[in-house]
């Protein structure tokens, strides 16, 4: 585990180096001092949201089908989930689950501590859950939005509950949320420089590391247009992803 | 002293216990959360005004703005309002030849930072639910003979709040959320409080979680007042 | 036109606010998460030794005081956007912060110590390889850290000494490096821990931080540090905290 780790920052590391080669003499002098921290946090917040919007979709997906049950054993428990991880601050989140779960030896003496006694680790579950009641929210509403006759129709070609719901409702509950979702993702890139308060070195971590040295603003100006270019790229892959979803409904 | 009676001595209200400065934190979230909310609805406002404006110069600022905020870390924006604010002010102290005075508060550059980015969303929801009004509507009014500044007040404006309701109650939840960030320009709201209370009585768990319902209760509230209110706006509409 | 209203108006509420005052008025920032130097109590009261040492200076100097909490990442800024006069905060006094702001005299001294759980099995730097050594964030000891260890050791850099300890506590981190007499203090009342390794001697002298235009203050302060030292209100201080002299 710690082998892998010490490998791969290492690896991380040398690619820092080696981009900061490239772009360090066409950058201004107060990004290249720091160039290096710059990218490698740049990768670690990629990481981190790569990994949690998988995981909360994992996790999104059977509570969103929870959510809509007719049965109240699943319901209940599922709007509670949602309703309690969207209703509490991100930020209040991972000060409990960090600082709070910390507290109590059962858990320290737990086989996952290993994991959790990793601010990264750590960081990944609390906003793999904040995030997935969030999608699990916009599933939800993906899903009452498939036109009832519809579902009727599968019913009448003699589809039992779980066809129906693989091959007719969440294909189209899927398409219906995109929209909605690659807005959530981005939300997830804005929070995910909240895990910088658990010791988390992301962009936000390195850039305040950096700041904390010179007191220079425009280390701030440098962390900004690096945001702001990742959340352009991803609203850019999004809008064309969607173009593709609704290839059906072009030229109407 | 048995469990129970620890966590209340630990929440009581007075000196011996946190309840107190919980309470008056909570507080200052209230007025962090209102006041960003009355100053940011003027800029939704206004940046949606800009939006549908005609001029291509405040179209271009007003997305320019919008789009910044929606693509940079609130908690970034924090700082970068927190810090900037101040230098700001130091070059325009240097101007003026003059220093002093000009200090921005904690408390005015947080609110400032979250008015900055309710604003940006809110300008879009106004701007949705300009939009959503049937321009018919507006027509007829002209043909009624009432002026467009009578057409935008008498029909435009009364309805423009019953679309904006659903999107700016979900901006109001997000920032009662967001105004936990400012924790970190040790503002005391109740997020830093508990913060305070969970590393000085080693019990972090329990404050932090303290917080967690406190902030639970606001949405709750909230939720209901949004209901209350996209019934009041609703109330002429017609139900299917 | 527009300037000189604006002056003549600033210098109107600035007369006001000086015909007021009687005395010098001084503005003292501390940070409130550093124990025993300075933190809050149950009541949100700030205390420590530098809340005690800022006490005796202003008595010293006959000034009228007030003393802020600010937290540490903003503490520089916030001096140089005239939120208060002073910083009375622990803080070294370094290459980098003199570019920022003037310093007076030192009140104490200061070294790096190591800590680290008991039977841990760390006796230095030496065995630190690869475990996860803690800091806080903009303190020498965390640029000292990430100077001398960084890729040897996983620095872990925290906004808060505190949150430091909680998480040397959960056992998240293996080793503390800090300021000695903070973490003498905490290990104090943290029995289960001790120092490991040698003093890591940086000449380090803690002073106070004011702005650069503001001689005048660094200059009274600094007299004032030395007018406490002779007369024995400094020793009075001191031995509220310490078993010896940390001057």
């Amino acid at each position: 585990m710690l082998g892998f780790d010490l490998t791969y920052f290492e690896a991380k590391y040398q690619v820092s180096e080696a981009v900061c080669q490239v772009i360090g003499p066409v950058t201004p002098q107060g990004f290249a001092d720091y160039c290096p921290r710059f990218v490698q946090g740049t990768f670690t917040t990629i990481e981190i949201l790569v990994l949690c919007c998988l995981i909360g979709l994992i996790i999104a997906v059977p509570m969103a089908l929870a959510r809509v049950s007719s049965n109240r054993l699943f319901s209940v428990p599922a709007y509670i989930y949602i309703y309690v991880f969207r209703g509490t601050p991100l930020l209040v989140q991972l000060f409990l689950f960090y600082y709070g779960l910390g507290q109590f030896e059962v858990f320290r003496e737990s086989f996952l501590w290993p994991y959790l006694r990793d601010s990264w680790w750590m960081g990944i579950i609390v906003l793999s859950i904040n995030t997935s009641a969030y999608v699990a929210e916009i599933l939800r509403g993906g899903i009452v939005s498939v036109p009832q006759g519809q579902i009727e129709a599968g019913r009448a070609a003699g589809m039992s509950g779980s066809l129906l719901y693989r091959r007719i409702i969440l294909p189209q509950a899927f398409r219906i949320a995109w929209p909605a979702y690659g807005n959530e993702v981005i939300l997830m890139l804005k929070a995910s420089a909240l895990t910088s308060t658990i010791t988390v070195m992301d962009l936000m971590g390195q850039t305040r590391t950096i700041f904390s040295r010179s007191y220079d603003l425009e280390i701030f100006g440098y962390a900004a247009v690096l945001y702001f270019a990742m959340a352009f790229i991803l609203t850019y892959l999004f809008r064309i992803t969607e173009r593709y979803l609704n290839r059906h409904m072009a030229y109407r | 002293m048995t469990p129970e009676e620890s966590v209340l001595t630990l929440l009581s209200l007075g000196d011996a216990g946190w309840g107190d400065e919980l309470l008056r934190g909570a507080l200052l979230t209230i007025e962090i959360a209102l006041v960003s909310l009355a100053i940011g609805l003027v800029l939704g406002l206004a940046t949606a005004g800009a939006k549908i404006s005609h001029s291509w110069l405040l179209k271009a600022l007003a997305s320019t703005y919008t789009n910044i905020i929606r693509g940079i870390p609130e908690f970034l924006i924090i700082l970068l309002v927190f810090f900037g604010s101040d230098q700001l002010m130091i070059s325009l102290g240097n101007w003026l030849n003059y220093d002093g005075l000009f200090e921005i508060n904690k408390f005015v550059a947080g609110v400032l930072a979250l008015s900055l980015i309710f604003g940006a969303y809110a300008s879009e929801v106004f701007r949705g639910a300009y939009l959503a009004v049937p321009y018919g509507q507006i027509e007829a009014a002209l043909a009624c003979g009432m002026t467009p500044m009578g057409a935008f007040w008498r029909i435009r404006m009364p309805q423009m709040w019953r679309y904006a309701i659903p999107g700016l109650g979900n901006l109001w939840m997000v920032l009662l959320k967001d105004t936990s960030l400012v924790s970190v320009i040790a503002l005391d709201e109740l997020l830093r409080q508990s913060n305070i209370a969970g590393e000085t009585t080693r019990e972090p768990f329990m404050f932090y979680l303290a917080a967690a319902l406190i902030y639970l209760l606001f949405t709750i509230v909230s939720d209901y007042g949004r209901h209350r209110m996209e019934l009041r706006a609703n109330r002429g509409v017609r139900r299917v | 036109m527009f300037k000189k209203t604006i002056m003549s108006f600033i210098l109107a509420v600035a007369m006001v606010g000086t015909a007021a005052a009687e005395g010098m008025k001084i503005r003292i920032a501390t940070e409130g998460a550093y124990p025993p130097f300075n933190m809050k109590d149950a009541s949100g009261e700030l205390i420590g030794f530098d809340v005690d040492i800022a006490k005796a200076l202003c008595k010293q100097m006959q000034a009228d005081c007030t003393i802020v909490s600010q937290d540490w990442d903003g503490i520089i800024p916030a001096l140089l956007a005239n939120k208060y006069d002073a910083i009375i905060a622990s803080m070294s006094i370094t290459e980098e912060r003199l570019k920022k702001v003037d310093f007076t005299g030192r009140y104490y001294s200061n070294y790096l110590r190591f800590g680290a759980k008991k039977g841990s099995g760390i006796s230095g730097a030496e065995d630190m390889t690869g475990k996860a050594v803690g800091a806080q964030r903009a303190t020498i000891a965390g640029q000292w850290l990430e100077d001398n260890l960084a890729g040897k050791v996983q620095v872990k850099l925290y906004d808060k000494q505190t949150a430091a300890y909680a998480d040397m506590q959960s056992g998240r981190i293996d080793a503390i490096l800090s300021d000695a007499y903070p973490l003498f203090d905490w290990l104090k009342e943290n029995a289960d821990y001790e120092y490991v390794g040698d003093k890591i001697d940086i000449n380090d002298q803690i002073g106070i931080a004011v702005r650069k235009d503001d001689a005048q203050l660094r200059d009274a302060l600094s007299a004032a540090i030395l007018a406490i030292r002779e007369n024995g209100a400094y020793a009075e201080i001191n031995a509220k905290y310490f078993p010896f002299d940390i001057y």
